[in-house]
């Protein structure tokens, strides 16, 4: 049995088979700013009275905020009026915020072996941490809140390994834009993703993180990572919550099974208007951008942070360039303060954001005007992602974003950096 | 239940930011007003154009993107009956049976801009009578059926008074 058979067998209490529909408990209810207002008048329709356990519902008030307009304040207020009513302690915002995927594995909400449901998509994130992930709507969190339960349909698994040694400037980003420039945006459609591979083993959370969270570019269900002493040491820093590691049988069965030697990959693009569409950067002729974004769910991590000062540090960013930088978590934030990223960011001439979604879907701090063009680090280039439907934005590493950024146009960091 | 309506066609992974836009997506939860500028990116008047009933047909992958539920909501608020694609994005489908959108996945290569289609949910087959040809359609399983029936996941609760599958 794969491990996400595993997890789902024992929250139902039977074998369960892939391709079959069940109701499962989860342990975690996500929802934000943006989906949660609609799961309340689901919850409320329904007159229900009560949520099953306000302890197992977090809301993050992430995406427009701090709150951009009238609209989305009012949104954000209905939302702490619900969680007072109903006694939801997990309610994160301001200073004791971030965006959620990077928040809840550091706030020690999330476990190994448990299920969690989140009306986003990237909710696939915590498959990093042997956690089942996995984004749904706001109606099933109401209906969560309501049973505790969801009903889901047990996916089939396919197996991605990873062997080599990574080439200098390539990370996470890098090899699950690979991934899913291999088999396509629907490539692992209603599937899990399992990753594994003695490259992913070597690999810090910040980058495990980073390759579970875009599971869902290539359509996945979850992504899956099987903790080792890495993800326990991460676990156990956080939280003492009882937790169970599911490991895969020897006689474990795939759908599919892939591998790559990643010593072959160099840094990644993503060009508009998929994630799939991937190429190595030093095949690219020279694009020029307007706009640089360095954060998100998928890329505001602290190694992220790390790298790309590494890159900006006594230089400048181009003078036709917005370079605008953003830590996923207050946390994040305080601690590049403290290892002096921030000023290296400040002296290069970016931007930095407080912790918000925020230009990932064109919200504010950073949308794109007609004709425009970012390089991002974020996770979906879709037409108009980033703002006006005649913009344009690529995908990449910190590592290639800030080289950029400096450059003017999509460069490979081994252009700035000796 | 049988379905009938004009053809509106559009082509692979039509994700949830062209399907309703960003720009207006989290100002409002009125989905009346919101639904006005549905797939507005790819056609600006495309709301202008549907008549009650009609159909979205779309290639591989409809649906793609974030889990936001306005996504199917618009599509049902603009009055579309069904959305007829090759597959669908995993969220989006479940979003859209929660809410009370039906789906038909069926082979959508052969159906044009225009053509006179009828969806027979039950039957599992779509005619397209402009082409007078009869497409098989993926079965739903049938408490995906009742849900639809019931108008979503809402209804559905209330009917059966407790969470069953």
């Amino acid at each position: 049995m794969n491990t996400i058979i595993q997890i789902l067998s024992a929250h139902i209490g039977r074998e369960v088979t892939p391709g079959e529909f069940v109701e499962t408990k989860v342990e975690i209810i996500l929802g934000n700013d943006i989906t949660f207002p609609l799961a309340i008048e689901e919850f409320e329709k329904s007159r229900a009275k009560k949520i099953f356990n306000p302890d197992q519902v977090v809301i993050v008030l992430d995406h427009f905020t701090p709150n951009k307009d009238i609209e989305s304040a009012q949104q954000c207020r209905r939302i702490r009026q619900f969680a007072k009513e109903h006694n939801i302690k997990n309610l994160f915002e301001g200073g004791f915020g971030g965006i959620e995927h990077a928040l809840l594995p550091e706030e020690g909400l999330v476990v190994p072996g448990d299920i969690v449901i989140g009306a986003d998509s990237h909710t696939c994130t915590y498959g990093a941490l042997g956690a089942l992930g996995t984004g749904v709507g706001s109606t099933d969190i109401a209906y969560a809140m309501i049973t505790g339960q969801c009903w889901l349909r047990v996916p089939e698994t396919i197996r991605f390994i990873y062997y080599g040694n990574l080439q200098p400037w390539v990370g996470g980003k890098d090899l699950i834009l690979y991934t899913i420039g291999d088999i396509g945006v629907d490539g692992a459609n209603y599937r899990a993703m399992e990753f594994s591979g003695e490259t992913i083993s070597r690999l810090p959370m910040d980058e495990r993180f980073t390759i579970c969270n875009m599971a869902i570019e290539a359509g996945g269900k979850c992504g899956y990572i099987e903790p080792d002493e890495i993800t326990l040491e991460y676990i156990n820093q956080r939280t003492k919550r009882s937790h169970k590691v599911y490991k895969s049988n020897p006689e474990t069965s795939y759908i599919d099974t892939r591998e790559y030697n990643v010593s072959k990959i160099e840094p990644q693009v993503a060009l508009p208007h998929l994630p799939s569409n991937t190429v190595g950067v030093s095949t690219l002729q020279p694009i020029e951008i307007d706009q640089a974004v360095i954060g998100s769910c998928t890329n505001g991590w602290l190694k992220d942070l790390r790298v790309a000062a590494s890159i900006l540090k006594g230089r400048k960013v181009h003078k036709e360039v917005r370079l605008i930088v953003i830590p996923a978590t207050q946390r994040i934030y305080r601690e590049a303060l403290k290892e002096g990223l921030i000023e290296v960011f400040i002296e290069a001439g970016a931007v930095v954001s407080p912790p918000t979604c925020g230009p990932c879907l064109g919200g504010h701090m950073g949308v794109l005007a007609e004709g425009e063009r970012a390089i991002a680090t974020t996770n979906r280039n879709f037409i108009g992602r980033m703002g006006h439907p005649k913009s344009e934005v690529y995908l990449a590493n910190p590592a290639v974003t800030a080289a950029s950024a400096i450059l003017g146009r999509i460069a490979s960091p081994q252009e700035v950096a000796v | 239940m049988k379905l009938v309506g004009k053809a509106h066609r559009f082509g692979d992974d039509i994700n949830t930011d062209l399907i309703i836009s960003g720009k207006y997506k989290f100002k409002t939860l009125d989905m009346e007003e919101l639904s006005k500028h549905l797939l507005e990116d790819l056609d600006p008047d495309f709301f202008k154009k549907i008549k009650k009933g009609d159909f979205i047909v779309a290639g591989k992958n409809f649906g793609c993107g974030s889990s936001r539920e306005q996504a199917p909501l618009v599509i049902k608020y603009a009055h579309i009956s069904a959305v007829l694609a090759s597959s669908f994005a995993r969220i989006f489908y479940r979003n859209a049976i929660n809410v009370g959108l039906p789906l038909v996945e069926c082979d959508t290569s052969k159906i044009d801009e225009g053509d006179n289609l009828v969806v027979d949910l039950e039957g599992g087959k779509v005619i397209d009578q402009t082409k007078q040809e009869e497409i098989d359609i993926t079965p739903l399983p049938s408490f995906m059926i009742e849900i639809l029936s019931a108008g979503g996941l809402v209804g559905y609760i209330k009917e059966n008074r407790g969470w069953r599958i």
